[in-house]
């Protein structure tokens, strides 16, 4: 079997979101970035597990970004994957740009199992694996928590509204990760060694278009200040909840 | 026209549809074109009432593959009606099912997508949507520049405007592919408010102590009829279901309430709950960093507090 893991490069989740150039960029000074924690802990760990399941798997990585994207894909090649494809790209290009780039991947690499993140923790979009599956028509399972694979059908347990679903698709499918499907790993020594010589390959972008482009971004406006409650005078609370705050 | 896709489940329409619906109908208002409901499958609601929400009209593909639901489907049936109808503003909610369908539909139809909206879209000189960014952290306002547009509203971002008026219904004659996907089972957490639809949520974290001591959570809960959320580590521990886990790493909400008990308020939760209206912390600790967050504060013991605020809201209920 051949998996593809899409990894994305994100701000740490502690870091300070602050905006530069008239708020149209993030201001990455002093910023730790990390593998967005969906395809970490989720997609990629999870995808690692089927590999140590059946040994012949083959897991390849898939990054659309910058040189600067290196050090964690090398972090996600410690953990387990055998080969990565960075797209190489350092503009900033939208969802439907990086999915484009995905799908060439896709496409050309014969994979049975594409495995995103539930969204990336700093554009929020959960559209990746939509596209790709879209654009390389393959079924498309969104939001999973559970994975189990049996010949070429997998068995996918998803999050719906105010429950979960369990559902059966033949491979190839392209599934996005999110809590539930794995635990999340640190990498051994073992693991770092060889990921310094597993092949990173580096590839050039096709064309593809661009449909969305950001403007500038916004903080939300400053709380005004908590207005504290003495906790023998609760009944105080339940009224400024009822006739100054409106919500219950 | 803007055409909004009305996802139902077992037949029933959500709140999250509702606000799909009543959002549609502002931005046609702004446009000045008409807004356009689309069903998918069997429904057990009368259509035509759709149109208290704003619709002038509904589009009803009935065929029954659509009963269960497979992405791939879906969007090859949406993209039809939009085609059908010349929609150029398609609306969906960005529920688990908007999550599944908005990033096909936007390659399948080769238009602009905007995820986790907040806002109507600027018109004075393009089409600009505001969307969440950095789980919440703050927002970007982002530029459609496609022919056809699709907005994925987040939930609980827009009021829910109920008008007078009933709705036109059209049966709408769609081919539909056999779907691929074959839903084996389905579990439904009964008695429960869904946590992403709750306008109202008390959360818990470690300050608790142990899963045993939920019944203080829940009684409140109860009270101001609310769902319950968690702490991560809450949640990694057992004592609570991951579905309830809520931050950057679990579910984002942005209810009109939000009670947190024993939760410290560290960065990657507030980032999952900070768009709530109105946040109130109760922790013992005065330093915690949650009271930074908060609108209304209570220093205090979780195990004194909780039942005392239980008890107040039941007499305020007059229970
Ligand atoms: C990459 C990453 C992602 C993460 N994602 C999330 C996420 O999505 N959601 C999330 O919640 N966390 C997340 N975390 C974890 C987060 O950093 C915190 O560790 C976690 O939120 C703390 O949970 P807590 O507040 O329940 O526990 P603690 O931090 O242990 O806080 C317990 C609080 O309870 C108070 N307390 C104790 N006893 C009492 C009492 N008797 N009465 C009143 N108050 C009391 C204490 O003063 C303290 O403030 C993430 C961390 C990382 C590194």
């Amino acid at each position: 079997m051949k998996i593809l893991v899409c990894i994305s490069k994100t701000p740490d989740t502690t870091a300070k979101i602050a905006f530069k150039n008239g708020n149209s960029q993030f201001d990455d000074n002093g910023v730790q970035w990390i593998i967005n924690p969906y395809d970490e802990w989720y997609a990629l760990v999870r995808a690692i597990e089927l590999k140590e399941k059946d040994a012949s798997t083959v897991l390849h990585l898939v990054n659309v970004g910058g040189a600067d994207a290196d050090p964690i894909i090398r972090k996600a090649l410690a953990l387990g994957g055998d080969e990565a494809i960075r797209i190489n790209t350092t503009d900033l290009h939208d969802s439907f740009y990086v999915a484009s780039q995905i799908a060439e991947v896709a496409r050309n690499g014969g994979y049975d199992l594409i495995f995103t993140g539930k969204e990336t923790i700093d554009y929020n979009g959960s559209s990746i694996g939509g596209m790709v599956a879209e654009l390389v028509g393959l079924p498309y399972i969104s939001l999973a928590t559970h994975f189990e694979i049996s010949g070429a059908t997998a068995t996918v347990t998803r999050e719906i509204e105010g429950g979960e679903e369990v559902d059966e698709v033949s491979l190839p499918v392209v599934v996005s990760c999110q809590k539930g499907m794995a635990e999340a790993r640190i990498p051994n020594m073992r693991g770092i060694m060889s990921a310094r010589t597993k092949p990173l390959k580096v590839v050039e972008p096709i064309e593809a278009p661009v449909f969305t482009t950001i403007q500038n971004f916004e903080l939300p406006p400053p709380k005004a200040g908590v207005k504290l409650i003495n906790p023998d005078n609760l009944s105080e609370l339940v009224r400024l909840l009822h006739e100054e705050a409106k919500v219950i | 026209m803007v055409l909004i896709f009305a996802d139902q489940t077992d037949g029933q329409f959500k709140k999250t549809t509702f606000e799909a619906l009543s959002y549609g109908a502002k931005v046609a208002e702004q446009l000045g074109v008409h807004a356009e409901a689309l069903v998918l499958g069997t429904v057990n609601e009368n259509l035509n009432s759709l149109g208290k929400y704003g619709v002038t009209k509904v589009h009803h593909v009935r065929n029954e593959v659509l009963n269960s639901f497979d992405a791939q489907v879906y969007t090859q049936v949406i993209s039809e009606a939009v085609k059908a109808t010349g929609a150029k503003v398609v609306v969906v909610a960005h529920n688990n099912t908007g999550r599944a369908i908005a990033g096909r539909l936007s390659a399948r139809l080769k238009a602009a997508m905007v995820p986790a909206a907040v806002s109507l879209p600027d018109t004075t000189g393009g089409f600009i949507v505001k969307k969440v960014v950095f789980s919440g952290k703050a927002f970007a306002n982002v530029s459609l520049n496609t022919d056809i547009k699709i907005i994925s509203l987040n939930m609980n971002a827009f009021k829910i405007a109920a008008v007078e008026g009933t709705a036109e219904v059209s049966v709408l004659d769609i081919p539909v592919e056999a779907a691929k996907v074959k839903v084996v089972a389905t579990n439904k957490v009964t008695g429960e408010i869904p946590l992403t639809e709750a306008t109202r949520v008390v959360s818990a974290g470690r300050g608790l102590k142990g899963p045993e001591n939920w019944g203080l959570v829940e009684n409140l809960a109860k009270a101001l009829n609310a769902a319950l959320a968690c702490s991560r580590p809450v949640a990694d521990s057992g004592w609570r279901p991951h579905h309830e886990h809520v931050g950057q790493t679990g579910i984002a909400i942005a209810p009109n309430l939000y009670v947190a008990a024993g939760i410290s308020g560290a960065i990657q939760h507030l980032a999952g709950v900070n768009r709530s209206k109105v946040i109130v912390v109760i922790n013992k600790d005065p330093e915690a960093p949650f009271f930074k967050a908060a609108d209304y504060g209570v220093v205090g013991d979780v195990f004194e507090v909780l039942p005392k605020l239980t008890d107040e809201v039941q007499k305020f209920k007059g229970v």
